[in-house]
């Protein structure tokens, strides 16, 4: 440090030299409890990514669903977090997937087989399955992201990915993105009980709700940039911004044959794309 | 030793200076306390000390600031940093809040600055014991009290090892119980010799801890001088600085003609 000679805010008693060094807390970087929690990050992020470019690229229903199965539902029970990935998922989903299958279901043009009329609106069975794929599709997206966001700590995707040679700051701007998420929801209930408080509406009819929840998303985003732009004065006070790779404590542990699972996983994507384009498919 | 020269500083966009002709002199060893009305300068002086303005946070600076001896106008950011450590008020907000756990918290700034890694658990460790946290090094930073997060914020900045520390109203946003926290480890980091600027409106904190005080107003150093003799002159409280309950005391005890050394007992 260059400075060694000169006195330090509370200097230590005795040299550090005659100190037992001690060591990193066990508990740091501890692998996680099932082998699943246990893959690389970047492992369940390909996994999650690849994921939703599937259910996307492949189009129909049985292709979709048999990765929602898979690479989602399969995964997420034998990891024991079944219940949480579906209920956290489906909360995702439903708000788009209901008006996409409404909208589909009822105005899908030029659609001959009707199913049920509803007043002056008809229902149609091409409508149906076109609402269907669409729901399929967002379900997994939904479900492929909140499993690899439930099964992964934040610290461990950060630490791997400035590992693999990412800048610090970008690192930074992931971890704050990611950690963001459940404060983003902590602030938005609050300053919904404080404008419900002040007489606007969030609890009722769908419509009433909408207009309710306008004008939270100002306050909450705002709020979230205001911290970070703050956080930077505490980040400089730290040397955050000194040029050069910083020490890293620890890093999650990528074997070699992970490496393979995600080049592999992410071959499929040219494989299906170019099978697609070929005119093959899935019902 | 920290040295301000002539320090003026405007923000960027701002009419005029917020500080002017600030001459102050910092040295090793030395607890000083900052007061002054809201408003006075006293954030000011403090970003100004660390170094944060005019790097992180745009302006014009008149005038220099040297540690030891050296103009420190051409330092970078970074290097700054390792010799003098800073905090605001607001403890979320000293948090890095990329980090899942205390220890990592507080290894942050070593890490930063491209420590071996054995120095910085090493350094981690001595700065939990430091502020008496070693119990918190597993919790996540984002779920502490706010005295509590105070003191990993401090102990991160221990861990960096700085020759000086800068803390702008440290007990500012904290309870009772939480600036008692504060107060006891600023206490013994002082006792221990620690070099330290501190703005603080709480003057009995000052009383307990500060050599000297500098009272500002209106961005000028109206006053400064030894800890008790700031304290006690009656002139600051037109200033809007609050008395410490002990010159309170000894003030209503006078004018009510008892005997001054009923306070000894209180004092000790
Ligand atoms: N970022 C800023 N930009 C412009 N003016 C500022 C800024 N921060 C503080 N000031 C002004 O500088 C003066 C001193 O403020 P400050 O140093 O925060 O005082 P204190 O900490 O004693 O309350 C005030 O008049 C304030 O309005
Ligand atoms: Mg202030």
């Amino acid at each position: 440090m260059g400075h060694d000679t000169l006195t330090t805010v509370g200097d230590p008693a005795e040299p550090a030299g005659d100190r037992l060094a001690r060591p990193l807390p066990a508990w740091l970087g501890r692998p996680g409890p099932t082998s699943w929690h246990r893959l690389n990050p970047l492992t369940k992020l390909t996994i999650a990514v690849v994921t939703s470019i599937q259910a996307v690229l492949l189009g129909g229903i049985v292709g979709p669903s048999m990765v929602l199965l898979l690479a989602v539902v399969l995964p997420a029970v034998r990891t024991g977090v079944g219940r949480q990935v579906i209920r956290t998922s489906l909360l995702l989903a439903l708000p788009l997937a209901i008006s996409a299958s409404l909208v589909n279901l009822f105005f899908l043009p030029d659609a001959p087989t009707t199913l049920f009329e509803l007043g002056p609106f008809r229902a149609t069975e091409e409508g149906a399955r076109f609402a269907l794929e669409i729901v399929i599709r967002v379900v997994a997206i939904a479900g492929a992201l909140t499993l690899f966001y439930i099964t992964t700590r934040t610290s461990d995707l950060v630490v791997d990915l400035e590992r693999r040679g990412m800048s610090p700051r970008l690192t930074f701007v992931v971890g704050s993105a990611v950690t963001m998420v459940p404060q983003m929801v902590d602030r938005a209930s609050a300053i919904a009980a404080a404008q419900r408080a002040r007489g606007l509406d969030t609890e009722g009819s769908p419509w009433r709700r909408m207009r309710g929840v306008l004008p939270l998303v100002g306050p909450t985003i705002m709020g979230a940039l205001n911290e970070v732009e703050e956080r930077t004065l505490a980040l400089e006070a730290r040397g955050f911004t000194r040029p050069g790779r910083r020490t890293l404590l620890w890093s999650p542990s990528d074997p070699a044959y992970e490496r393979l699972v995600r080049w592999s996983l992410v071959l499929t994507i040219p494989v299906v794309v170019i099978v697609r384009a070929g005119g093959w498919g899935l019902p | 030793m920290i040295h301000l020269e002539g320090v003026g500083y405007r923000y960027a966009g701002a009419p005029r200076p917020s500080v002017l002709g600030l001459d102050l002199e910092l040295r090793d060893g030395e607890v000083v306390g900052v007061v002054g009305a809201a408003e006075a300068g006293k954030t000011t002086l403090c970003l100004l000390v660390a170094g944060l303005a005019p790097r992180a946070i745009r302006g014009e600076l008149r005038g220099t600031v040297r540690i030891d001896d050296e103009d420190v106008g051409p330092w970078p950011m970074h290097r700054l940093a390792e010799v003098v450590g800073s905090m605001s008020q607001d403890p979320s907000r000293q948090l890095s809040g990329v980090n899942g756990s205390v220890f990592e918290e507080v290894c942050f700034g070593p890490m930063n600055l491209g420590m071996p890694r054995a120095e910085i658990v090493d350094r981690a460790w001595w700065a939990l014991d430091a502020l008496r946290i070693t119990d918190l090094a597993e919790r996540d930073p984002a779920r502490l009290s706010g005295g509590q997060m105070q003191l990993v914020a401090l102990a991160g900045l221990l861990a960096i090892r700085p020759r000086h520390l800068v803390l702008d109203e440290p007990t500012a946003q904290l309870d009772p119980a939480g600036t008692r926290l504060v107060g006891d480890a600023l206490q013994r980091l002082a006792s221990d010799g620690a070099s330290i600027l501190i703005a603080e409106q709480k003057t009995d904190l000052l009383a307990r801890i500060a050599d000297r005080v500098v009272v500002l107003d209106e961005g000028r150093i109206a006053m400064e001088g030894l800890t008790d003799t700031v304290l006690a002159d009656p002139s600051i409280e037109t200033l809007g600085i609050p008395l410490p309950l002990m010159v309170v005391l000894r003030r209503a005890v006078a004018d009510a003609g008892i005997d001054a050394r009923v306070l000894d007992v209180v004092e000790t």
